[in-house]
């Protein structure tokens, strides 16, 4: 790995880089042309630079900022919520019988409701404030996380719980020590499942009803026929989800230090 | 060849941590005897009385009667399935017998105990702890230093920093050993813990598991399918079928042994290959 291999190796990832970059540069000059040619009808998408223009005069006037903040905010408090209640039922189901026989059944039928399928009910409880946001945030984000923690404890490697209780482990340290961290691997794929579905639920509550926050922004826009407006927060959106991605990307890395597999991968992203 | 090369010379190393150890132990008390010629001063015997075990309709084990003396290796041998994991499970506590008692060092075999360790044929590490807080796992006060000397006494406190996902089998079944060892355990209980390593380690791992045992001095219970195995290290082989002790030889081999070229040692294992 030294020398001339290595200077391959950086050139041939940096002419990899620049080529899966490639098609979407010629899509977007190709839809810059076609909008300031009039093929395109700025009515239905607007140009690129129209899309960037409103981006920075959003920036420079605060609205961006403000929307972003907020949704931001709902997403987390829902997901602190229904993640949380999520996690701690699945580590009493999976630790404990009686707590699974109480819990387990109710949580497999609720699941198979489709937690947008209940914003009408969501609408009659709450009205249109934030409580219906963060509910439907809170209700799409526990299960993905109650399923996987549960599922995480009941697979940890019963031989290291036997192996844990020769060597006198009493039942707190056997939990932080062994249970959890056995579980976390399948914990994190939860916490995955849930950012995404954090993000869809507010996606859909702010368009249905909401006087702030990407979602408002994006549905006011559509009424003054301001496409540019729509397609930014659509890119808002996205950029939030890949930056939720990206911190459990971390969080794994940081957890999952032990583990062969994403070691092996943290190590590939930090060389290449 | 490289890998070899540097286990030779851990085991260098390793000899020199054992002097070590020796002389700061004779500061600090009376120098400790060795081997079965002498009561250990660590070791505690176990009583076995009309032992039996059975799952269901099934007996595994029936009225089984064994003394076995504090400090004495003993190894045991037998087909697969007839009971020999559900007996050491038994001694250790982690399964209660169906019927007859276990005493160890006088007192009965309630339930798990501090002074007994057992060691599995994996080495069951945690994987997410690094090797230094595997071994010291049950974090008794100053655990980092006694884990740390553990680790020494099987020559790896080079690696205490490592996840147990990079060790090979012999080495994470060393620290295994070393974990087993930190609490000083007057018996020492071993599952076919060398069943899953190629020759040459299993050799290596015969030499470390005899010197420490000399230096410890704990009663030793060594369950084997490699009836070599069991006449290199074992004072004592016993053989078990149908649920019960078909054959309970003495080895009287002087120590240290070399494995395969003893004419002594292949007739005696011609004769447990005769019980099993
Ligand atoms: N928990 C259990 N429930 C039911 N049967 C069991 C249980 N544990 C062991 N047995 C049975 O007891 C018998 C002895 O099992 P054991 O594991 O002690 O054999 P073993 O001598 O250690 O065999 P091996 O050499 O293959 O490890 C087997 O027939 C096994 O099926
Ligand atoms: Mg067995």
């Amino acid at each position: 790995m030294v020398g001339p291999s290595h200077l391959h190796g950086t050139g041939a990832a940096a002419l990899r880089t620049l080529a899966s970059w490639a098609l979407p540069i010629v899509l977007l000059i190709a839809w810059e042309i076609a909008s300031r040619s009039g093929v395109l009808s700025t009515r239905l998408l607007p140009a690129p630079s129209a899309v960037a223009a409103a981006f920075w005069e959003s920036l420079r006037n605060g609205t961006l900022l403000t929307h972003a903040t907020i949704s931001t905010e709902r997403a987390l408090k829902g997901l602190f919520i229904g993640g949380g209640i999520g996690f701690v039922l699945g580590v009493l189901a999976g630790v404990s019988r009686p707590a699974e026989i109480v819990f387990d059944s109710s949580m497999q039928m609720l699941r198979n409701v489709p937690h947008l399928a209940i914003i009408p009910l969501v609408i009659l409880w709450f009205g249109i404030g934030e409580e219906a946001k963060i509910f439907l945030v809170a209700i799409g984000t526990a299960f993905p996380l109650y399923l996987n923690t549960f599922h995480g404890i009941r697979t940890v490697d019963p031989k290291l719980i036997e192996m844990a209780r020769v060597y006198g482990l009493g039942p707190v340290p056997l939990f932080w020590r062994v249970i959890l961290p056995g579980a976390m691997p399948s914990i994190l794929v939860g916490l995955r499942f849930s950012l995404g579905l954090m993000w869809l639920t507010l996606i859909v509550a702010e368009t249905i009803s909401a006087s702030s926050g990407i979602g408002y922004m994006t549905m006011n826009a559509r009424e003054f026929l301001q496409t540019d407006v729509v397609v930014l927060g659509i890119i808002v959106y996205a950029l939030l989800g890949k930056l939720a991605d990206f911190i459990t990307r971390l969080l794994e890395a940081r957890a999952l230090a032990w583990h062969p597999t994403y070691r092996r991968t943290v190590t590939r992203g930090a060389t290449s | 060849m490289r890998e070899s090369a540097s286990v030779l010379r851990l085991h260098k190393d390793a000899s020199f941590h054992e002097a070590d150890a020796l002389a700061e132990k004779n500061l600090l008390r009376d120098v400790r005897p060795h081997g079965k010629d002498a009561p250990s001063l660590n070791g505690q015997d176990i009583r076995l009385d009309r032992l039996s075990k059975s799952f269901g309709n099934r007996s595994v084990l029936s009225d089984l009667d064994l003394v076995i003396p504090a400090g004495q290796l003993l190894a045991i041998v037998g087909r697969s399935g007839c009971g020999k994991s559900t007996l050491l499970r038994l001694i250790a506590g982690l399964d209660r017998p169906t019927s007859g008692t276990i005493a160890i060092g006088g007192a009965e075999v309630q339930s798990l105990q501090p002074n007994v360790r057992l060691l599995f044929q994996d080495a069951r590490l945690l994987p997410w702890h690094r090797v230094l807080s595997n071994v010291g796992i049950a974090r008794t006060k100053g655990w980092q230093e006694t884990a740390a000397a553990a680790l020494a006494d099987v020559g790896l406190d080079d690696r205490s920093n490592d996840w147990p996902a990079v060790l090979s089998g012999g080495q994470a079944q060393r620290v295994a050993l070393a974990r087993a060892l930190v609490s000083r355990p007057g018996v020492l209980l071993l599952d076919e813990p060398f069943g899953a390593l190629d020759a040459l380690t299993r050799m290596e791992m015969h030499r470390l598991l005899e010197r420490i045992w000399r230096e410890h001095g704990f009663t030793t219970v060594l369950i084997t399918h490699d009836v070599a195995e069991a006449v290199a290290l074992a004072d004592r082989v016993l053989v078990i079928r149908d649920g019960g002790i078909t054959l309970d030889l003495p080895v009287d081999l002087p120590r240290p042994r070399r494995e395969g070229a003893d004419t002594a040692a292949v007739a005696l294992q011609a004769r447990i290959l005769e019980e099993v």
